[in-house]
């Protein structure tokens, strides 16, 4: 059915088995024959580089125009050789995004590395080296290879397309160029030896025998001679080609989930409510293909925040966020998130991604007025939750300066020193907020977005004592502490947690989970299903039809059985396979093989 | 004595049968090189060994099930002891994660555990079809190096894991995956043996020529030749195809195992983190150690990669799967930190 001009396979592809069993290609890499490049119409330039055998034709210019050149370019492209070297600079190129800090990761150290680094880090910055995975040249070797990849596979599906409807490849004349061969002699008529043989190859799995294994022809030769082709191990292409086409289903399903997806992040003090809506949300990304207004306005409340830490260590064990979720029209419903499982929302899930304590503190203005109240979250910056945070006082009563305290919270303080405290475990066992006061103008009125956690210094001068030194006020839950230079005071009421939540929503999953267990299970069926051809001839007793073939000499008066086998791929499984048929047709025991087989088996 | 402590002196306990077992290995190999050195020098002996040796090796290659000067109690030694071995370690492994309370593959010391074991069981199981004493020299070698770097260096107490480990994933992705080390290893050990096999009967060596500037040192090497008398044991082994064969098999059920390692580490992402792919220096680890074995499975079908430069794409590929579990751990900061040492 597949002739040999119609087959296509990627230049360089070393395969006996796709070349058919009339070609020389058994013989050996060097024979080359090539067929494909010849239908291409390539003169010369077709055959590439890897062609070694074909003389090159004598150069005929002019026919190699924009088109012969494109055409060129397409086979190269789509070649085994490329392959590989795409996919070997595609793992070259991944390397540099784990040894220079990413902006998509950590962009701070980003920062730092340009500063650390002004002569070549604008270089690295301008050639994509802090985006790696999003710059051009990393996009362009994948892209490339996906292409590469597409024009290899289209075509051989449709040859395999066409080959699963074909018979198996009529008995080769000649059987003795083949990598697994045997032969032997059978007392029965050639006509019942190739239908023992084509029933036994029909037989199937050992233990599932409905499930056909070989797809056997039997053919008739003339002059008393019958032959027997079988096939097996259609499956293993296909699993090839599976796997390939869903590793190109799985990048659409990708890039289609950037352009549909959306993220949010969102900082929750327990007891405050959210709206799942573009303007509660403190970071928003989406692709360009979302739209706001699909968001389900459900509410989430956060109201407890369960942490666990081991007593001895202090590592955390359990973070459990217990929430009230009420979507519209529905009635308010508990709900559990935990870090390794998010809470599905009306299509949105919620991810647990950090968490720490926001103190609730008030501040009076020198008026006594309350200028500020309410939990303010402190980042927690290591494993016992010494936190840093900010808490900016604008709206002061007229005339007096605006007021930023910034400093550390420490859950379990501890004085080791004048001034000096740290925190010995992330629980609230002596929470203490630490602070340093700075007054002036915070700078929020410009209309420009401020970092909450930072205190833009520019406008400011920090409050110091007679000595010049700066002053540290240290507040404990329910103190109120005055503030230097007779500016107000500062309560510190309660210490509530925070939550920092992620809102994710990714049309695209299951598709990406869908073409990643598909990819699976086509690679694993690719390389673990035998693509075999068994070819058998039964003779009557002369060597006319057999011509000489080696190991047929002792004839009897029966019939001369020959067999030889082909396989896709290094096959160890090959020769044991036919030995087994070619036993089970001649009725030989088992106990007559040398030993050694039996090991060789397992190679 | 607690449990861990208990696991401890087991995973001791199996380092010093591996160590024997090392030390059977290489005195079967070493008897296997003496005879095999000696046999040629009975015959006469054409050339520099070389391309005349190759066609004696041909012949001897197949179907031997046990090579020639091979000691039959120092094979049965290595038999046993990495039995006992993988016993204890199995043991050490199971106390392990009774004292931990959890599926015992949440830090390195766990992980090299782990990875020993399911190294040292392929190894067996390949060993049991037909016995080469120098995949066992390099599994084991490898194996024991791992468990003193894991007792010495990566050991951390026995404890529960931190909320971001607490999945089931944690036995699938991470036992997957350091199934698929241990897979790879003896993969890389079967390739190594290739590699050496193919030059020797093809007579090519890099000691045979001389180097430009630094013959010295060549000089110093050239007993060491592929080629020479020390590496006629290598017309024991199977012959380089079958190696081929053998190491294809292991890294094709590693690769597939890698695959779903990917896949699985990608599901668990999406669980703890909300992103099923970010990047993380772990991930880019995996994904090029996938690509690179990927490319070696390309490289076996592609006409002139096939055979010797194919199997140096294995090297390469064990390298990153090595140091994206060493060195990435150590020294990278990521989200994937949880080798347990701060």
């Amino acid at each position: 059915m597949a002739r040999p001009t119609k087959t296509h396979r990627p230049e360089g592809l070393d395969d006996a088995f796709a070349l058919g069993p009339e070609t020389d290609a058994v013989a050996g890499p060097g024979a080359d024959p090539d067929p494909g490049a010849d239908a291409a119409g390539g003169t010369g330039a077709g055959s590439g580089s890897g062609s070694s055998a074909a003389p090159p034709p004598t150069p005929v210019l002019p026919v190699l125009g924009p088109w012969g050149w494109a055409r060129w370019a397409w086979r190269q492209l789509t070649s085994m050789r490329v392959a590989l070297l795409l996919l070997l600079l595609l793992a070259v190129a991944a390397v540099p995004g784990t040894v220079f800090p990413q902006h998509s990761q950590r962009p701070e150290d980003v920062a730092a590395y340009l500063v650390d680094h002004p002569g070549t880090g604008p270089w690295l910055d301008r050639l994509g080296f802090f985006d790696v995975y999003s710059s051009a040249w990393f996009s362009a070797i994948y892209l490339l290879l996906f292409v590469s990849l597409v024009g290899c596979i289209l075509p051989r599906s449709r040859q395999h397309w066409r080959a699963m409807w074909g018979r198996p490849p009529r008995t080769p004349r000649r059987l003795g160029r083949f990598p697994a061969q045997g032969s032997g002699t059978s007392p029965d008529e050639p006509r019942v030896v190739a239908e023992r043989a084509a029933a036994l190859l029909r037989r199937g799995w050992p233990g599932l025998r409905w499930v056909p294994t070989y797809r056997v022809d039997v053919h008739d030769e003339g002059g008393g001679t019958w032959s027997v082709a079988a096939e097996r191990g259609y499956l293993r292409e296909t699993g090839n080609l599976v796997f390939h086409l869903a590793l190109v289903a799985l990048l659409v399903a990708v890039a289609a989930g950037q352009l549909a997806h959306f993220r949010a992040q969102v900082v929750v003090v327990q007891g405050d409510t959210v709206v799942n809506s573009v303007a509660s949300y403190d970071t928003l990304e989406r692709g360009r293909l979302f739209d706001p207004a699909a968001l389900v306005p459900f509410t989430l409340r956060l109201d407890h925040f369960d942490a666990t830490f081991d007593p001895d260590t202090g590592a955390a064990r359990d973070f459990t966020a217990h929430v009230t979720v009420t979507e519209p029209g529905a009635d308010p419903a508990p709900g559990i998130i935990k870090v390794n499982d998010p809470l599905t929302v009306a299509g949105t899930k919620v991810y647990l991604q950090g968490n720490g304590y926001a103190p609730a503190v008030t501040v009076r203005d020198a008026a006594g007025e309350v200028a500020f109240t309410g939990p303010v979250p402190f980042l927690p910056q290591d494993a016992v939750y010494t936190s840093r945070g900010v808490i900016k006082v604008p709206d002061v009563s007229g005339g007096q300066p605006q007021i930023g305290l910034v400093g550390y919270l420490l859950p379990s303080s501890m004085q080791v020193g004048e001034d000096q405290w740290l925190s010995t475990g992330p629980q609230p066992d002596d929470p203490l907020l630490v602070l340093s006061v700075w007054s002036g103008d915070l700078g929020l009125d410009g209309g420009v977005p401020q970092n909450v956690y930072r205190l833009d210094e520019a406008g400011l001068t920090q409050a110091v004592d007679a000595a010049g030194t700066p002053v540290t006020l240290t507040v404990r839950p329910g103190e109120t502490v005055d503030l230097p230079d007779g500016l107000g005071t500062v309560t510190f009421d309660s210490l509530p947690r925070f939550v920092a939540l992620d809102l994710r929503r990714d049309p695209s999953l299951p598709w990406v989970l869908t073409f990643a267990l598909v990819a699976l299970a086509g690679l694993a069926t690719s390389l673990f299903a035998p693509r075999r051809r068994l070819w058998l001839r039964a003779a009557p007793g002369a060597p006319a039809s057999s011509g000489g073939e080696p190991g047929a000499q002792d004839l009897g008066p029966g019939t001369v059985v020959t067999a030889a086998g082909l396989a896709r791929g290094d096959d160890v499984g090959l020769a044991p396979e036919l030995d087994r048929v070619l036993d089970d047709v001649l009725h030989r025991v088992k106990a007559d093989l040398p030993e050694e087989d039996g090991r060789d088996d397992a190679w | 004595m607690t449990p861990g402590d208990l696991s401890t002196l087991l995973v001791w306990a199996a380092m010093t049968a591996f160590t024997i077992a090392l030390v059977a290995y290489t005195v079967d190999l070493s008897r296997i090189a003496e005879a095999a050195q000696r046999r040629p020098r009975q015959l006469a002996r054409v050339g520099a060994g070389g391309v005349a040796d190759g066609v004696a090796e041909a012949g001897a290659g197949a179907g031997v099930a046990r090579a020639g000067g091979a000691s039959a109690r120092a094979e049965g030694i290595a038999r046993t002891t990495t039995a006992l071995g993988i016993v204890f370690l199995l043991a050490g492994v199971v106390l392990r994660g009774i004292a931990a309370g959890h599926w015992p593959t949440a830090n390195m010391y766990e992980f090299t555990l782990v990875g020993v074991l399911a190294a040292s069981a392929v190894l067996v199981v390949v060993q049991r079809r037909r016995f080469i004493a120098f995949l066992g020299v390099v599994v084991l070698g490898i194996g024991v190096l791992a468990l003193a770097m894991a007792l010495l260096v990566f050991y951390v107490r026995a404890d529960a894991v931190q909320p971001a480990l607490q999945s089931y994933w944690l036995v699938l992705h991470v036992g997957v995956a350091i199934t698929a080390t241990g897979v790879f290893t003896v993969a890389f050990a079967a390739s190594v043996l290739q590699v050496l096999s193919a030059a020797r009967a093809e007579g090519r060596s890099h000691l045979a020529a001389p180097w430009a500037r630094a013959d010295g040192v060549r000089r110093a090497l050239v007993r060491w030749q592929v080629t020479g008398p020390r590496f006629a044991w290598l017309r024991q082994v199977p012959d380089a195809r079958n190696l081929e064969a053998l190491a294809f098999r292991l890294n094709a059920v590693g690769f597939v195992l890698w695959t779903f390692t990917l896949i699985g580490g990608a599901i668990w992402a999406e669980h703890a983190w909300g992103r099923y792919w970010n990047w993380d220096p772990k991930e880019v680890g995996t994904f090029v150690a996938w690509v690179v074995y990927a490319a070696y499975l390309h490289a076996r079908t592609t006409r002139g990669w096939s055979g010797r430069r194919a199997a140096y794409l294995v090297f390469v590929g064990y390298g990153v799967v090595i140091a994206n579990f060493t060195v990435v751990n150590l020294y990278v900061s990521g989200l994937h930190s949880y080798s347990g040492l701060r």
